[in-house]
């Protein structure tokens, strides 16, 4: 059987969540035996033509040549795999979503007139269908290589919709929240991680995203119930995954700091 | 060398001595577990000896609230139990069930742990015994014990100690597991200002007690220790009415609070993570690039999670009210009809460590107080 085709895009975005890929030293020689890696301009010159059977794609959709190139290579693509918080939810970039992006050129850009974006910073699923998510700013390197296994060998890849806390609990940690009044996204956030952030006495930072049903007006009203402020509360909320929607709503209405809640 | 003690023997050690104890269980192949200060909590690591105890500290515990604070000086056990419950060591939260490894012919199987390590637990309360005996039940009871905890279990010295100072979310009075243990520990200590009181459960915890420069306890001493035990249990943090259990819950699946509670939860799953007596867990298969090498893995979870209640076709708990419920009506009703005890078991871990303050005595509390709907 021939080995399947690989691929690697990327979008707008810092090149993290490719980076995690290199940084498999150990597994390296053994996905370049198991996979051909037909795409991946970040480790080789050589690209080759699709269509490919699993294709990574890194970052937000920004500009009109990002959908249509995203377009191209979902044709291409029997799995399309959005990775890290760029691509499945639009990234830190997109706190310009709540900004005005016009005021931001001018500004930054001497010849405004040259840049020309999307009126919002969009994740990969705006445009395309995409097949699974594999989140984190960046993603686990672990969990992309469980994915890759589980494809290859025909098996449920393991990617948990529970919480952070979950993972936080299992390794031991003890909980900054409860032990120290840091204010933590783990009951709100997917795991994936392995709770890094709290066990070395961080709060999560939400950077896998939202868990399924997250409870975040409850979370919020415990994070000014430790003595946040309800604008703090919607900057947590607002942060790499600001544009998942429960986090975006979340945001939205601690941001409304006129509107006293009961 | 001193005499073994029989059964039942009530004895006194100068506190030094328990170093003894622990010294002859390290040379009996036992890897010591016990509280330790880390992280801002007295949590559950491996000690070597009482200077890795939380001498002096004790910790201020409420819903979703815990504070290391100093205690009384030169006092080793004058805290309640922590974030970490025995269950880590005898039912780990990640265990691989087994391997395996594709040969020319096939495959082959191997095991998953090679050896049960042999683990003493230090400091184990009365309300975590009561819940190892309940995990007993669960694991080793009926058709199919699990080796996996029989093999841990069977290997485990428990070294147990009397809770003389409750935490504030403390309910063992109510649920009759505490302060006091009575039964399923090989040694329990009593900690008085000057000595350890010690009373042997078994044979191994005879033998262990003899490396220490040990004397039958006074009388006094004995009093001095039941009166402080019958104080201690007047000082709980909690209570938590039991009456009508399980038909309460029965009556009242409908009440208006499960609504109420459900709106605060955040289904983090915390609560069945520090519960003791929690025992639900996922298992998954993991495989290398190659498809060389296999493994099952089994991992703690929870009734709090998505994908615990989804089969084919949807889900049977959709929401975090339909969780809570099950939840809460497990521990405190089913559990009865099912291994005929509460699975709760008064600890308090689920209200001090649940990060949105719940509190399921004032949850059953709440519920009875309505009319059954
Ligand atoms: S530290 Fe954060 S992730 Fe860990 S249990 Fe507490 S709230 Fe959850
Ligand atoms: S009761 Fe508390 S600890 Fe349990 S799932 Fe709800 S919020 Fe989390
Ligand atoms: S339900 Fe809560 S109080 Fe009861 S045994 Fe479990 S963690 Fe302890």
């Amino acid at each position: 059987m021939a080995r399947p085709r690989l691929a690697v895009y990327k979008f707008s975005s810092c090149d993290g969540c490719q980076l995690s890929l290199l940084d498999c030293e150990d597994e390296l020689l053994a996905l370049a035996g198991a996979v051909e890696i037909a795409y991946f301009l970040e480790a080789s010159r050589q690209a080759l033509p699709g269509p490919y059977d699993v294709v990574l794609v890194e970052g937000s959709v920004t500009t009109e040549e990002e959908v249509e190139r995203l377009k191209e290579v979902r044709r291409q693509a029997k799995l399309l795999v959005a990775i890290g918080a760029c691509a499945t939810a639009g990234g830190i970039q997109a706190l310009r979503n709540w900004a005005d992006a016009d005021a931001f050129r001018r500004a930054v850009y001497p010849t405004p007139g040259y840049i020309r974006t999307l009126d919002r910073v969009r994740p990969l699923g705006d445009v395309v269908l995409v097949d699974a998510e594999l989140r984190g700013c960046p993603i686990s390197k672990r969990q992309l290589l469980d994915f890759l296994a589980a494809v290859l060998i025909g098996r449920t890849p393991r990617m948990p919709a529970h919480s952070v806390c979950t993972e936080c609990k299992r390794r031991g940690a003890v909980c900054v929240m409860v032990a120290s009044g840091v204010p933590c996204l783990g009951p709100v956030t997917q795991a994936g991680c392995g709770a890094i952030c709290p066990a070395y006495a961080r709060g999560c930072y939400g950077c896998f995203g939202p868990m399924e049903r997250p409870n975040t007006g409850a979370l919020g009203d415990r994070f000014v119930a430790l003595g946040q402020s309800r604008d703090e509360v919607a900057r947590a909320f607002r942060g790499i995954n600001a544009y998942a929607l429960p986090f975006a709503a979340a945001g939205d209405r601690f941001a409304r700091s006129d509107i006293e809640e009961g | 060398m001193n005499p073994t003690p029989p059964l039942g023997t009530h004895a006194a050690i100068p506190k030094p001595a328990l170093d003894q104890v622990l010294g002859a269980l390290r040379d009996a192949g036992y890897t010591l577990v016990g509280p330790k200060v880390a992280d801002g909590a007295i949590v559950y690591g491996e000690i070597t000896g009482i200077a890795d105890l939380p001498v002096g500290w004790t910790a201020e515990q409420e819903a979703g609230r815990y504070r290391l604070r100093p205690g009384v000086p030169g006092r080793l056990f004058g805290f309640a139990v922590g974030p970490h419950a025995p269950k880590r060591y005898l039912y780990p939260s990640t265990a691989t069930l087994f391997r395996t490894r594709r040969t020319a012919e096939g495959f082959e199987v191997l095991p998953g742990e090679e050896a049960a390590p042999r683990y003493a637990l230090v400091g184990v309360r009365a309300c975590d015994l009561a819940a190892i005996a309940i995990q007993d039940r669960v694991f080793l009871d009926g058709p199919a014990p699990d080796p996996h905890y029989r093999a841990r279990r069977e290997a485990a010295f428990l070294l147990a100690v009397n809770c003389l100072e409750p935490g504030g979310t403390c309910f063992c009075a109510s649920t009759r597991t505490g302060p006091r243990c009575t039964t399923g520990f090989d040694l329990a200590l009593t900690e008085l200002d000057e000595v350890l009181l010690v009373e042997v459960g078994s044979e191994a915890g005879a033998a262990m007690l003899a490396a220490a420069d040990w004397r039958p306890a006074s009388a006094f001493e004995l009093t001095r220790a039941r009166r402080a035990l019958a104080e201690a249990e007047g000082r709980m943090g909690r209570t938590m009415d039991v009456r009508d259990l399980p038909d309460l819950l029965y009556e009242r699946l409908d009440h208006p609070r499960w609504e109420a509670v459900a709106a605060r939860c955040l289904s983090c799953a915390n609560c069945t993570m520090v519960c003791p007596t929690c025992f639900c867990a996922d298992v998954v298969d993991t495989s290398d690039l190659t498809g060389g090498e296999a493994a099952r893995v089994r991992v703690w979870d929870s009734c709090f999670n998505h994908e615990f209640s989804y089969v084919f076709g949807g889900h049977l708990r959709p929401n975090i009210r339909a969780r809570y419920r099950q939840w809460l009506t497990h521990k405190l009703a089913t559990w009865i009809d099912q291994y005929g005890v509460l699975g709760c078991v008064g600890c308090g871990r689920c209200i001090t460590w649940c990060p949105a303050a719940i509190d399921l005595t004032e949850e059953l509390a709440a519920i009875r107080g309505g009319e059954p709907t």
